[in-house]
């Protein structure tokens, strides 16, 4: 039914109807960002690169990877990232 | 000139269903009339259009869009039309089956002759239950004017709600444009209309959005009317709610409702009126809460700088008890009549019981209550915060038959709450808080004028009152109670 999929917002529509994005970071200097590992091949080669990167602008890397890239990484390992970083980048290898 | 308007075949139509034994009655009748080369009938069929069985030219009304239109409330009904050419234009119509009539209003001797004289026809389904708002959004002149929000076919629709930011922390009910509709026939007021202007963005909030809210909040229509003056209330610039939602402080929106709505709307006033299990308390309450949230944009963290805040701050609402006719209500106090329908806010927060089951005096009650007040924000300042006294019936049953009234006990609280400032500035009793030394000579009460409400609500047994603090910006410079007509 139409009904189902449609709603009216009760907002005073002061913002884009899209779900909101989070606020970004202003600057990564100084930041925890989370590099996430999909346990695709390459997929190391390709973080190492981007956390040389991410190291030269000031921000402290954490390592992640999820057991299989077929899956959603399991609620322990999305809390754990969240719990301690300020952002996080998830490597495709693709 | 009456011969030729004569001779014009006149036109007609017929709406009808099957499903009602007066249409199915008469069927011998629209034959009649649709054999009749003398006039034109169109007929239409709300159900079933192989009704009636064998008839040409039927028209399946089954959308229920001529119905609509036509605004059929009975079947059968039939219409004369003025004139061929403008389908449109209606003479006059007949409804149900009155043989007379029938046979005046076609101008047919004899129509319908072998049925009985008289059967009273069946609601038209365009009048089913809930069926009016349906026809009225498929059909009807644009009411809603609020941007559609089109969820993805994978989404859950709780958790859209959830993900857009529209909770409170619990689900809401999805404000689907059907649920709005029949929340705006809640209340005769146009949807378009501006109440005002909601804080902290201080956007303009119609009708409309006060209806999406109160949809989400899990209100029934019938408590609309009594949400779209809560909303009334809190806009109030006497009411401060710009200020109040920003404040550091606990409190929030307290709503008390008076007169016969209660009733009407099956409000609680009675065994846990303050607390949970009665829709309309808690909806009502909530309702207010979102429209701050989502029209006004006021939400913890953002300009909501609450330290704790207080779980009134989900939903606070509640009803007076007005059992005793000779002990004024909440309402009345602030001049309106007993049959007046009345939503009061306060700023206020959290519930703080007096427990008193030893006095049988008013004396010794009011003493008892007044040494309570003295806790409203801090036992050392005074005249910051109002407070409203919530009197349970076991203790107004000890005033009523000492002889007090409400104003009884007024006084004698104002009188209780007179202090020598000496005892309550700051440093005094070596404790740092308190009001400034200058009121040392002073003699200060508790509340400042119309400072302090009495209200009575609860179950009939327990003598624990409560105390509901106001806020510590109460008066002029902040909130004041706000009283509003529903």
């Amino acid at each position: 039914m139409q009904s189902t999929t449609t709603l009216l917002d009760p907002t005073a529509e002061l913002q884009s109807a899209a779900r909101q994005l989070l606020p970004r970071l202003q600057s990564i200097a100084g930041a925890t960002v989370g590099l996430l590992d999909i346990s695709k091949p390459r997929g190391k080669e390709f973080l190492d690169e981007v956390q040389k990167h991410l190291e030269e602008a000031g921000a402290k890397v954490k390592r992640y990877s999820k057991p299989t890239f077929t899956r959603v990484a399991p609620t322990e390992l999305t809390q754990k990232i969240s719990v301690e970083c300020d952002a996080v980048i998830e490597g495709l290898a693709d | 000139m009456n011969q030729a308007l004569e001779a014009l075949p006149a036109n007609y139509v017929l709406v009808v269903k099957k499903d009602c034994p007066t249409c199915t009655l008469i069927e011998p009748v629209i034959r009649a009339l649709a054999g009749n080369t003398a006039l034109s009938l169109k007929v239409y069929v709300q159900d079933d259009p192989s009704f009636p069985a064998n008839l040409d030219g039927v028209i399946d009304d089954s959308s229920l869009e001529y119905s609509y239109q036509r605004e059929i409330e009975v079947v059968p009904t039939l219409i004369r039309l003025t004139d061929g050419n403008d389908a449109q234009s209606e003479e006059s119509r007949i409804y149900g089956w009155d043989k007379e009539q029938w046979q005046s209003f076609t101008r047919i001797e004899g129509l319908g002759a072998e049925l009985v004289n008289f059967k009273p026809g069946c609601g038209s389904k365009t009048q089913d239950p809930g069926m009016s708002e349906v026809l009225a959004l498929r059909f009807g002149r644009q009411i809603l004017q609020a941007r559609c929000v089109e969820l993805a076919e994978a989404e859950d629709i709780m958790e859209a709600c959830y993900d857009r930011g529209w909770s409170d922390g619990l689900p809401v009910v999805p404000p689907t444009p059907l649920r709005v509709m029949r929340m705006l026939n809640g209340s005769a007021r146009d949807a378009a209309e501006i109440v005002g202007k909601a804080p902290p963005d201080n956007v303009p909030c119609t009708i409309e959005k006060i209806a999406i809210n109160a949809v989400m909040a899990g209100c029934k229509p019938e408590y609309f009317p009594v949400v779209i003056a809560s909303v009334e209330a809190a806009l109030q610039d006497r009411f401060c709610m710009h200020g109040l939602l920003c404040t550091t402080y606990f409190s929030s929106p307290v709503m008390i409702v008076n007169g016969p709505i209660i009733k009407q709307i099956g409000m609680n006033s009675g065994i846990n009126a303050l607390g949970q299990g009665n829709r309309a308390n808690a909806t009502i309450g909530r309702a207010l809460q979102l429209i701050i949230r989502n029209v006004g944009g006021g939400v913890p963290g953002g300009i909501d700088r609450a330290n704790m805040g207080n779980p009134g701050k989900y939903t606070y609402c509640f009803a007076e008890d007005e059992v005793d006719e000779n002990w004024q209500s909440l309402a009345i106090d602030r001049g309106f009549e007993r049959k007046d329908s009345v939503i009061s806010l306060f700023a206020g927060d959290g519930l703080q019981p007096i427990l008193d089951q030893q006095s049988r005096t008013p004396q010794s009650l009011a003493k008892s209550m007044a040494m309570s007040l003295r806790s409203v924000a801090h036992t050392k300042l005074f005249g910051i915060a109002d407070a409203i006294l919530v009197v349970c019936p076991e203790h107004r049953r000890v005033f009523r038959e000492g002889g007090w009234n409400k104003e009884d006990l007024r006084t004698a609280l104002y009188e209780e709450l007179m202090t020598p400032g000496a005892e309550i500035i700051r440093g005094a009793n070596d404790i740092a808080e308190g009001m400034p030394a200058q009121l040392k000579d002073k003699m200060l009460n508790k509340f400042r004028d119309d400072g302090l409400h009495i209200v009575t609500t609860g179950g009939t047994a327990g003598m624990f009152s409560a105390i509901i603090g106001g806020w510590v910006a109460s008066g002029e410079r902040g909130s004041q109670l706000t009283s509003q007509k529903i």
